[in-house]
């Protein structure tokens, strides 16, 4: 370990954080040297939950293999599932109904709101404050509720098929996100209220954890992460699918590159989502939920990308097709890897608490990361 | 005066005439150490279980959840369950650990504690130890505790434990330096370091409303360096449970963690009297100047009522602090202390030593 790093000095602290300890958000392994509470280097370890998803999808069929990505990011499961979906009808050259990409817009909205809500009391209870935590879940509970009215699950969704939605939407679900954007508007006010104007947290998180735009691309950080440090990187934006080129959103960009810009775009996401539903609720098309599609799906020969964008940033499937009804190879691009990929960069220097501060401001998710 | 109050000075005394009449007066002084000590052992004791039991439900509600509420009427029993299981678990000793060490930071940690409860009356007449120096011996015994600190986190063989004890040490050292000038400045205005004395001054008034504005900023200045002296939230580094997962007490179980969770509750209590005896009057119920009849009818609510109240109001306001706020980062704490409250305590109390000379209180 000390001929390895290279800067460590007789009297510096090496120490391991995790694979159980409760920042690290999962089994991450990250191995610290200290020079007091200074940190000099982080070298993150993985491969404590490696389950070759990727490898196990090549053995499974193009209807099977979107299940397993719900076990990957598991807080934002919809969005995985969509972007397979996406990458398979490419390749099946399908036109999916207008209901379906409505329904699917909202639940990925959904999601993400989901998504950021715990995120934003896990990133309180990083610095310390345990309350928002509690209030975080009682909003998100909301949602899952939705969720699970409408797709039977709460956390691992898989209720996007390619060719649509698996089924239609509940009838209470137009009603209950309804009631739910009242209650967020005055909810994310108070959440406000709790965390972002408080001193103490503003302190902890204004100028811990820098990241130039420069380097935020070249580690290819994506999502809030790289909005942050000023980078455009919005696949909604800039490779609109679905109906997002006609709802009306804006892509959340902050300057300050540190971790309260990552914290500010995020709490300025939930709203922007929220708006992006209340757009769309009120004007979901009738019609048929899914395409006709063939029992057995078929790709061409040939190579098909597709991506989204998670709650953690872009997040990409490339399959590689020969014609069978398995992929020949998938590869699947997780926004936390090459978000987590910065942290060295970031935290060097910084002290041992805002170590855990920049952590959960990257928004880890570590079956994202360790496929 | 206060003499028609309702008071358990008449229990006390009885008690000490009894003995004195039983007894000679080496026996009787030796019987009068055995009821201090086991008093003091059953307090820290009870005291314990209310404030985890009171912590819990504070937390509880603050987060929009029940708290316990199963165990005993209303979960008043949750605390005494926990015990009982903290009592029956194993003890472990890390390997490489410092033994002696290791066993004994905790009992010195709880032994500081239960030294401090002497000097502190909990209602009228109702003091183990009137000590002419009260306010000193509790400031000084106080600083103690930190050394078991020091001990428990060097002791452990871990690194966590030692990054805590560390922390801790610089925290609790340099925090005592602006509760002292706080206590100072109270000293200052009552001219007395005996506790009685500086609950008694306040018979027409407490100090908080006295004082004029430096007493109102010492008292801030106070429960802040107090909170962060016991470790509390927004200042709980030594254990910062997202950091260090619970600092210089991670290696402990069973009944030496509790020891420590106990110690810092009492701890809590203490500091939380000591702001009470000096800024909200003690026993001294709420007195207004020359209001005879207010002071009259006040008198009737017992003292030691009124001495729990406003301990209990202040043990409220700490939990709320850790239910609300996020934690400081290490340089930020000892920037607040060094850069900001330090320098302003110090010429807090120039200023009050003002007030006192030209009589500017009331």
């Amino acid at each position: 370990m000390f001929e390895e790093t290279g800067t460590t000095a007789e009297g510096d602290l090496v120490i391991n954080v995790g694979p159980q300890h409760p920042s690290t958000h999962g089994v991450l392994h990250l191995v610290i040297t200290l020079r007091g509470e200074t940190i000099i280097n982080v070298e993150p370890h993985l491969g404590y939950i490696h389950r070759s998803i990727e490898k196990m999808c090549e053995s499974l069929s193009y209807r099977q293999f979107i299940y397993v990505t719900s076990r990957m990011d598991y807080l934002s499961s919809h969005i995985n599932n969509h972007a397979c979906a996406l990458c398979v009808e490419k390749g099946l050259q399908v036109e999916i109904p207008e209901r379906a990409k409505v329904i699917r817009v909202l639940m990925d909205e959904l999601t993400r709101m989901a998504s950021h809500q715990l995120w934003w009391g896990a990133m309180a209870m990083d610095v310390g404050a345990l309350t928002p935590f509690f209030h975080a879940f009682r909003e998100r509970e909301v949602i899952n509720e939705i969720m699970e009215e409408t797709c039977g699950a709460r956390l691992t969704m898989n209720y996007m098929v390619p060719g649509g939605v698996m089924y239609d939407l509940h009838p209470n679900f137009q009603q209950k996100v309804k009631d739910f954007i009242i209650l967020f508007k005055s909810k994310i006010d108070e959440y406000d209220e709790m965390v972002t104007g408080n001193v103490i947290f503003q302190n902890r998180m204004k100028g811990v954890g820098y990241i130039s735009k420069a380097d935020a691309v070249s580690y290819g950080c994506t999502g809030p992460t790289a909005r942050a440090s000023n980078v455009s990187c919005d696949i909604r934006k800039l490779f609109p699918y679905e109906i997002y080129d006609k709802v009306n959103f804006d892509e959340v960009t902050a300057t300050g590159g540190d971790c309260f810009a990552r914290y500010l775009v995020r709490v300025q996401e939930m709203r922007m989502s929220l708006s992006i539903i209340e757009q769309l609720i009120d004007n979901i098309p009738e019609g048929d939920f899914q395409a006709k599609t063939k029992a057995v799906l078929k790709l061409p020969k040939g190579e098909f990308y597709a991506s989204v964008e998670t709650a953690r940033g872009e997040f990409g499937v490339y399959i590689i097709s020969e014609g069978g009804m398995t992929p020949y190879r998938i590869k699947f691009r997780s926004p936390g890897f090459s978000n987590l990929s910065a942290l060295n960069h970031m935290a060097k220097g910084h002290k041992i608490g805002d170590l855990v501060a920049i952590m959960g401001s990257l928004d880890l998710v570590i079956p994202d990361i360790d496929r | 005066m206060t003499d028609n109050m309702i008071s358990l000075e008449s229990i006390t005394n009885s008690i000490h005439t009894w003995l004195n009449q039983t007894f000679n007066p080496t026996l009787a002084i030796a019987f009068e150490f055995v009821i201090a000590g086991i008093s003091v052992i059953t307090f820290f004791a009870v005291l314990g279980l209310i404030l985890v039991l009171m912590e819990r439900k504070v937390s509880a509600y603050m987060q929009i959840r029940l708290g316990p509420n199963r165990v005993g009427p209303g979960g008043t029993l949750q605390t005494v369950a926990d015990t009982l299981k903290l009592a029956v678990k194993e003890g472990l000793t890390p390997n490489g650990a410092d033994k002696f060490l290791f066993n004994l930071a905790p009992f010195v940690v709880m032994i500081v504690a239960m030294l401090i409860l002497a000097p502190i009356p909990f209602a009228r007449g109702f003091q183990i130890w009137d000590i002419n120096i009260g306010v000193l011996y509790v400031t000084a015994v106080s600083s103690v505790s930190v050394i078991g600190i020091l001990m428990a986190g060097w002791a452990s063989n871990n690194k966590y434990s030692l990054l805590g004890a560390m922390r801790s040490g610089a925290q609790i050292v340099s925090y005592e330096l602006s509760a002292g000038l706080s206590i100072i400045s109270i000293v200052v205005l009552t001219g007395s370091l005996r506790i009685s004395d500086i609950v008694a001054s306040q018979e027409n008034g407490w100090w908080l409303f006295k004082g004029h504005i430096p007493a109102i900023i010492a008292f801030v200045i106070f429960i802040i360096a107090v909170t962060a002296e016991t470790n509390r939230a927004p200042f709980d580094l030594a254990e910062a449970e997202s950091e260090l997962t619970a600092g210089f007490h991670t290696e402990y179980s069973g009944m030496k963690f509790a020891l420590f969770f106990l110690a810092e509750y009492v701890n809590i209590f203490i500091v939380c009297s000591i702001g009470a005896i000096l800024f909200l009057g003690g026993w001294m119920p709420l007195h207004i100047g020359n209001w005879r009849g207010f002071n009259h009818i006040m008198d009737y609510i017992p003292s030691s009522a009124w001495f729990l109240a406003k301990v209990f109001f202040l043990i409220f306001v700490i939990m709320w602090f850790r239910w609300t706020f996020p934690r400081l980062r290490i340089d930020q704490l000892l920037n607040l202390e060094w850069k900001y409250l330090l320098p302003i305590s110090m010429f807090n109390v120039l200023l009050i030593t003002l007030i006192a000379i030209m009589g500017w209180y009331f």
